[in-house]
């Protein structure tokens, strides 16, 4: 055991990567699926171990290969990334048993042990995205994490689905090449790529280099923002998420952007922030900005859609708006908000896409009006997903009221009583979407299309009260959330200049 | 004047921006996926130069310890632009593939001509 521990940073990622060669070879979606379930049960265990050393003797720094950094690639791992480590990993093992019957109705035999292996490609980039402290090989690990979620969309059984893998392809792409590009005026301004040597660098070669820092900052803002689909780069999300097999939505809705929003944070806070008199740019005002129109217009356009799939993708875009709104902030309070949120959000919207995708599993459909009544078929699991859509408007007792109380405080430390009003509006709007689901979902008679649905097989139906009921326990035990997320903002905040 | 000779002295990276605007036009202006996709290779051909021209010093050779040169280009952009190509021919390998699907399913690789489709159904 001795010998492993030193290396659990390295295997956090290299085990995904080596079972999705596995999966491809297995041809067959059985054996796949058991190859997949066993590493996704290995990963939590391993972030959970990486979370506590850090919390207890400080950051890990692991050298890959021996070499040191900055020369070498440096695996990082402090209680902001472990914290993502842990989600990541914790959802994804979560949601993995909801795969094979999920993923049996939806893809045809000969594609799921393919399926797998993109899933375990996808774990493997975001994964090594959160762990990195190298900024090249953070672009490494975000394109193989997009190029196999491409294909993760691509795979939904409608022909739309196709189109909108193919516009997520352009605009990830471009996301990519502009973050590159980015770093790649840091490199020529730091000559380091290590993300705390450029830190360490960038301060005195600031002054004299202003104009390529403030555009490196702007081409990785621009790229990193369109991967986690700050309003308004958010074009791709809704047809991405609505096409995509109902497993991959969940998969992808709870990690994916959430990885991306770490990246930002990392670059703001760790790097730029750290480095440079970051007040003297207007980028906390715009951020904030985006990320009320982002609350709004996402809201809204959610209250009129009348496929709940794509209902539930602008309903993430909105609550990445809150998300945003915690960095833009950029105090304790708003911050912890923010990451709190970044748990929170993923819990709530893995539960909402899953019984979305058990409710398409027995009706076979996900338009909001063919799913009259569907409550009284499947009873448990829409208490659960109604628990996560009250989670989403921030009701008292479930985990959104937390992220938002957090941003509300937040807003106030700033005096900004305007944006306090500006949350709890933006939340009565998603309290009508939401309102809408249930109304049609618990109130009306049963549509004759749903006669025969009944409650979604156990596979399909534990995790999504094991989610749901997370909803529920971080709305009152919320030591390990906010506790985790305060210190992260505390060592993010303290490291600014 | 010291805009122009300045413009003059760093033409390679006027070449290269010029290929970066070109390539991000062509993926917005034009409906054919092909031709998105041909944009898209141009544009992250560009970013490969911008790397790369830094990198490269005239009269410089490859970093290996020799007395008889005192002038070495810097391997590492090299090295990352190695890496960088990789990832674009898998991008533009998925895309092509992607295109090909959807050329069967729709028939067309028009943009415009695919969303006429999904409006009819």
């Amino acid at each position: 055991m001795n010998a492993v521990l030193p290396q659990l940073p390295a295997l956090q990622v290299v085990i995904p990567l080596i079972g999705a060669l596995l999966a491809a070879f297995m041809r067959r979606g059985g054996p796949a699926f058991v190859l997949t379930l066993a590493v996704s049960w290995t990963m939590p265990f391993i972030a959970i171990a990486l979370l506590l050393q850090t919390l207890t003797t400080g950051p890990i720094s692991y050298h890959l290969g021996g070499w040191e950094p900055p020369w070498g690639i440096e695996y990082r791992v402090d209680a902001l990334n472990g914290f993502v480590l842990v989600l990541v990993s914790v959802v994804g093992a979560v949601i993995m048993p909801f795969a094979r019957r999920s993923v049996g109705l939806e893809i045809e035999e000969s594609r799921q042990a393919w399926f797998y292996c993109m899933y375990l490609l996808c774990l493997t980039g975001l994964l090594g995205i959160a762990i990195t402290g190298d900024v090249f090989n953070a672009f490494v690990f975000l394109e193989i994490s997009s190029l196999s979620s491409y294909v993760l969309i691509a795979l939904g059984h409608d022909r739309r689905a196709l189109l909108s893998a193919f516009q997520y392809l352009i605009i990830g792409t471009i996301g990519a090449t502009f973050y590159v590009i980015g770093i790649g005026l840091l490199y020529l301004v730091t000559g380091s790529l290590n993300l705390v040597d450029i830190a360490a660098r960038l301060g005195s070669v600031w002054p004299e280099n202003s104009r390529a820092v403030v555009a490196a900052m702007a081409f990785v803002t621009a790229g990193v923002s369109l991967k986690l689909a700050l309003f308004p780069l958010h074009a791709w999300l809704p047809n991405a998420y609505a096409f995509a097999p109902s497993w991959a939505t969940a998969f992808l809705s709870a990690t994916a952007t959430k990885v991306a929003i770490y990246l930002l944070i990392r670059f703001y806070f760790s790097v730029f922030g750290a480095a440079i008199e970051i007040d003297l740019l207007p980028i906390g005002e715009i951020v904030i900005a985006l990320s009320i129109a982002a609350m709004f217009i996402a809201s809204l356009i959610a209250v009129f859609e009348k496929n709940l799939k794509r209902m539930l993708a602008y309903s993430s875009v909105a609550q990445i708006g809150y998300i945003t709104l915690g960095i833009g902030l950029a105090n304790q309070a708003g911050l912890t908000g923010g990451l709190v949120h970044v748990v929170n959000h993923a819990l709530m919207k893995a539960t909402l896409f899953l019984a979305v995708g058990a409710i398409f599993y027995r009706a076979g459909t996900v338009r909001l009006d063919d799913l009259a009544g569907i409550g009284r078929k499947m009873p448990l699991t829409m208490v659960a997903f109604s628990v996560a859509a009250l989670g989403l408007v921030g009701a008292p007792g479930t985990s959104g009221f937390i992220s938002k109380w957090y941003l509300a405080v937040g807003a106030l430390d700033k005096g900004w009583w305007l944006l306090v009003f500006l949350i709890v509006g933006s939340s009565l709007i998603a309290l009508v979407y939401v309102g809408r689901v249930l109304e049609v979902v618990w109130l009306r008679e049963p549509a004759s299309g749903i006669s025969v649905a009944q409650e979604a097989p156990p596979s399909l139906l534990w995790p999504i009260l094991v989610l749901g009921a997370s909803t529920i326990y971080f709305g009152f035990d919320t030591d390990w959330t906010t506790g985790i997320a305060g210190q992260a903002a505390k060592d993010l905040l303290g490291g600014l200049r | 004047m010291p805009t122009l000779t300045n413009l003059i002295e760093h033409y390679n990276y006027a070449v290269t921006i010029f290929l970066m605007m070109t390539g991000l036009y062509i993926v917005v202006a034009r409906g054919n996926m092909i031709k998105k996709l041909i944009g898209l290779s141009i544009f992250q051909t560009s970013v490969y130069l911008l790397y790369i021209e830094p990198g490269k010093i005239i009269g410089g050779t490859a970093p290996i310890i020799d007395p008889a040169f005192t002038v070495y280009s810097n391997p590492l952009p090299h090295v990352l632009i190695l890496t960088a190509i990789v990832v674009g021919v898998a991008t533009l390998a998925l895309g092509l593939a992607l295109v090909v699907r959807i050329n069967e399913a729709y028939g067309t690789v028009e943009e415009d001509e695919i969303f006429e489709k999904d409006r009819e159904t």
